[in-house]
């Protein structure tokens, strides 16, 4: 690794920045100055995303452990810590956040004129926020940024979202609360253990079977709602289907991997005898997501719904490969994390563009849509190609890698897993044909203009990465191989006290 | 030195208070009423010189006076300097309306400064005596001040409510320390301390009185069961009396519990900690649901109150010095908190607009960002979301009761602030997401809107930097229990 690049605090930059441009935005744009704000915006979005660049070029792929640590004293009080810190699992997450604000930004660009310089400004402000909860190594820091994030989420949902929209980010807001505080009170008990917040304390930590098995359901209630695994998922295609387009983006590509990346990060090596305690539910509730939600989803009316009980399914497929424990299993999961986080926010972006035009995520309000927009159809399919695992694209990717480590594991995990081949496939393309194919339904659709430079832009870079990733996955898979290796390593280790149990 | 000498520079603070408050009250009756803004001047000037001295003869060692009837440590120095920042934040927040409304009287100054002299003896009281003395004093201040808006029935029917019930209280609390006199035979609260200790842990006599001080507490603080006259007096009160009713005094509260029950009462600590348990978890969940289905923002911030005496409760039952310093924190962010809430009402409320129903906050945003960005903060602190004080202070006393072993407690606090999360996320909701019904220009003056910003960032800054207030808390607690 080379000094110079190490002599930036990259980390801290990568939070903070975004949340500097946020509050830039907010000072100088307004709804008078929207071309200003904008621009603005976009060179903060960009900026922020640059500066996550180093850490990709300086990580060192060998090493399991973590880069690029930062170490203040925050709180000495509770002997808290602003303890930054990246490892295989995290870095492709920073660097999907920081990627994915760039696109909600320019996806704003003209349909949002209603505030546009609160919008914008929550946005970033929210990408630094998240960037946080994927690189803190302290839990109270951690916490304090993953409570921090629904502040502006509550907003753009309420402000910017649907008819139903306060409905749905009261919902959201209370769902994750709920689960959060158990977390915190879970945190409360290991630092009463521990005498810190240090992550590095907590996995070094020997605890009792009984208190393992209730760190575990603590932090599962937060996590699994913000995934969220079946029967938790009630708030997110609420809250997805009345945010406005950028927000369902970051819910989809973002949020819910926070869940999943907490699962890695802190329930599952905090409490390792008891992730195998649980490893038999967890495998069946995410099986129960995969099969059961997609056959919900089959059934949809509501584009956006659709999209969101598919995210529920494809996040199925995440815990799945965590709590198999095999390399492959958990790789494919993170990749899959990071793959669904293209796709959905492809297929979200698709949906906005529709619902700019004919402000309706009706499926039934649309058919024949190819006849008058070509080239959005053409990248639409693609990414319902991609959504159902279709081999050649980064979905199929992490899917394979999955089932192929449930069919070692489980004849029967891996037969249910394989069903998402099957149902994805059914509601997706259903939902294409009906949307895209046939004859022009109505006036709204004959009316219809296709994809502007801007629109094209974006889906066009979304659709390159999923293709990119789908013939070539390697930039993401050997960053995360030693830090798997490491983890599983340390999963096989049981954290019962010797001389007890 | 002669002894009464140096009793009256111990006082020092409070015989300025004492003067100035005298001094406005006179200089009122020959002072044109244009000029009244003179007495606010005189009025932050006196909470200024005050803060100054207090701090100045601030000294580690604890000193007595008046034959330790009086006490002057790091803790009641504290106190007292964070008494006079919230007064002078009432005086900045108060004055527009009370112009508005014909009550910038010099009567309201002196009454305060009155109130916050009673105060500042019920923080040094040493003795039972000097405590209910001061308490009364400040008792005394604020049942006019209530009825201070002569013609506003509603005001006098909620000064009269918490006359009886504060006479009530009183009482009790009087009756209790009577008992405590009664088996130990001295005033002195650590000499009843020592005294228990020392012979009858067990006493039902003790007990008794014991019982009948923490219930005088408990009205004071305004937890259940001795909430009744907390949303009536808040509600009907105008509304800088319900700040100051809602605010500076429940610091005063605190230092009484801290002298009564912990400096002179901890051998009892296994009797009153159940007690406090009870109050705390009923305050919780009483004080949180009721505030959901209020309407009126000045009654769901009473409920509110109510539920953040639970958990400044909380850290009193842990009855160990990590709890009273969570306690100590909270109260403080608690008092910082509830000043700023109250600061925008007034803030909104102009000449025959009162500003004090939830749905008079609609559209907020849309017309005036900035300080529904400033109520925002203010909400969500007192929901306890990141990065604000109000978690920082929710999550002090929550580690502390965990420490204390009140695991199920704990649990039960956390989950219900999901309740409380919910009806704060109403008035931010009111605020952004609803179009806005009431139109009128914001005619608060340039000094309240700058202190109300500054204010209202600090309770982020606090909440992103807490190491500060924890450790002037934590520290100053420490000295004076040792």
């Amino acid at each position: 690794m080379q000094a110079t690049i190490l002599s930036l605090p990259w980390l801290s930059l990568a939070i903070w920045l975004p949340i500097v441009a946020g509050i830039i935005v907010l000072m100088l744009g307004s709804d008078q100055k929207p071309t200003l704000t904008r621009w603005v915006a976009l060179i903060g979005s960009l900026i922020s995303f640059v500066v996550t660049i180093p850490l990709y070029t300086g990580f060192d792929h060998k090493d399991g452990f973590f880069q690029f640590e930062e170490l203040l004293s925050w709180v000495p009080a509770f002997n808290m810590h602003y303890h930054l810190g990246i490892d295989g699992f995290s870095l492709p997450l920073v660097l999907l956040t920081s990627f994915t604000t760039v696109i909600v930004v320019i996806a704003a660009w003209e349909v949002i004129t209603k505030q546009i310089a609160q919008y914008m400004a929550a946005f970033l402000i929210m990408s630094g926020i998240m960037i946080g909860v994927f690189t803190t190594l302290d839990a109270l820091l951690y916490y304090v940024f993953w409570e921090a994030m629904l502040i502006p989420m509550f907003l753009v949902i309420g402000v910017w979202g649907g008819p139903n929209r306060v409905y749905a980010t009261v919902k959201f807001f209370l769902y994750t609360l709920l689960g959060s505080l158990l977390m915190l009170v879970a945190f409360i008990y290991l630092y009463h253990q521990t005498g810190s917040f240090e992550l590095a304390d907590y996995y070094l930590l020997p605890l009792s079977f009984k208190a393992q098995i209730l760190i575990f359901i603590a932090f599962f209630m937060a996590f699994a709602v913000k995934i969220p695994m079946w029967p938790v998922h009630t708030w997110l295609p609420d809250a997805h289907v009345e945010a406005p387009t950028g927000g369902s983006v970051v819910l989809a590509a973002i949020a819910l991997k926070l869940g999943g990346y907490s699962f890695l990060r802190f329930a599952m090596p905090i409490a390792p005898d008891a992730a195998h305690y649980f490893s038999t539910t967890m495998i069946v509730l995410s099986l129960i997501a995969v099969v059961y939600i997609a056959l919900v989803a089959l059934v949809q009316k509501d584009m956006k719904k659709l999209i969101a009980y598919s995210s529920i399914s494809h996040m199925g497929f995440v815990t799945l490969g965590f709590f198999m424990f095999g390399q492959l299993a958990l790789e494919g999961a993170m990749v899959q994390m990071i793959s669904h986080g293209f796709i959905s926010s492809a297929m979200f972006l698709c949906v906005g563009v529709l619902y700019d035009r004919v402000h309706s995520r009706e499926i039934s309000a649309y058919g024949g849509v190819v006849n008058t927009m070509p080239v959005f159809a053409a990248f639409a399919v693609l990414f319902a190609m991609a959504n159902s695992g279709l081999p050649g694209t980064s979905g199929f990717v992490g899917e394979f890698m999955v089932i192929l480590a449930a069919v070692k594991f489980n004849f029967w995990v891996a037969f249910f897993a394989a069903t998402t081949l099957i149902f994805g496939a059914a509601y997706t393309l259903w939902m294409t044909k009906r949307v895209f194919f046939g004859e022009v339904a109505n006036h709204h659709v004959a009316e219809l203009a296709d994809l502007n430079k801007r629109e094209f832009f974006i889906l066009a870079i979304l659709a390159v990465l999923v293709i990119g990733f789908g013939v070539y996955p390697q930039p993401i898979t050997e960053v995360m191989q030693a830090t798997s290796a490491e983890f599983l390593k340390h999963m096989a280790i049981s954290k019962l006290p010797v001389a007890g149990y | 030195m002669d002894n009464m000498q140096y009793d009256l520079i111990t006082l020092l603070p409070e015989l300025i208070v004492l003067g100035m408050a005298m001094f406005i009250l006179l200089l009122d009756l020959f002072i044109l009423p244009q000029n009244r803004f003179v007495l606010y001047g005189l009025s932050q000037l006196t909470l200024l010189v005050a803060g100054f001295v207090t701090f100045n003869t601030h000294s580690p060692a604890v000193g007595f006076a008046f034959s330790h009837m009086f006490i002057d440590d790091t803790l009641a120095d504290v106190i007292k300097i964070m008494m006079f920042v919230g007064t002078s934040l009432i005086f900045v927040y108060t004055r527009k309306y009370l112009q508005d409304r014909q009550m910038f009287r010099g009567e309201f100054y002196a009454m305060v400064l009155f109130g916050l002299l009673g105060m500042m003896i019920m923080v040094s009281g040493q003795s039972l005596l000097t405590i209910y003395m001061g308490l009364e004093l400040l008792s005394l201040c604020l049942y006019s001040l209530v009825a201070f808006d002569r013609d506003n029935t509603r005001a006098s029917e909620a000064a009269m409510k918490y006359f009886v019930l504060g006479a009530l209280a009183s009482g009790m609390l009087l009756y209790g320390m009577s008992m405590l006199y009664g088996m130990t035979g001295s005033l002195d609260v650590n000499d009843i301390a020592n005294h228990i200790a020392e012979q009858q842990k067990n006493n039902p006599v003790l007990l008794m009185g014991l019982v009948f001080v923490v219930a005088g507490i408990a009205f004071k603080f305004g937890a259940v069961p001795f909430q009744m006259w907390v949303p009536d007096v808040y509600q009907g009160s105008p509304t800088p009396m319900t700040l100051i009713i809602g605010s500076v005094p429940k610091l005063a509260a605190f230092a009484m519990t801290v002298r009564l029950l912990v400096q002179g009462l901890h051998p009892l600590a296994v009797h009153w900690q159940e007690m406090m348990l009870l109050m705390a978890v009923l305050s919780i969940v009483i004080g949180n649901f009721s505030a959901i289905v209020q309407t009126n923002l000045k009654r769901m911030l009473a409920y509110s109150t109510i539920s953040h005496v639970g958990f400044i409760m909380f850290g009193f039952m842990s009855a160990n010095a990590n709890g009273f310093a969570s306690s100590f924190f909270y109260i403080t962010a608690y008092v910082l908190m509830s000043i700023a809430g109250f600061g925008v009402i007034l803030l909104l409320s102009r000449q025959g607009f009162e500003a004090e129903e939830i749905n008079d906050l609609k559209g907020l945003n849309q017309k005036h960002p900035w300080y529904a960005f400033l109520m925002l903060i203010i909400m969500f602190s007192m929901a306890g979301i990141p990065p604000t004080l109000g978690f920082y202070a929710k999550f002090t006393v929550l580690q502390a009761a965990w420490q204390a072993g009140f695991t199920y407690a704990v649990v039960l606090a956390a989950l219900m602030a999901v309740i409380g999360a919910f009806y704060y996320l109403n008035i931010v909701r009111k605020m952004y997401f609803d179009a806005p019904e009431q139109y009128g220009a914001i005619t608060a003056p340039l000094e309240l809107r700058i202190v109300l910003s500054v204010h209202a960032l600090a309770l982020l800054g606090l909440g992103l930097f807490p190491e500060v207030l924890l450790s002037i808390c934590g520290r100053s607690l420490l000295m004076s229990l040792q």
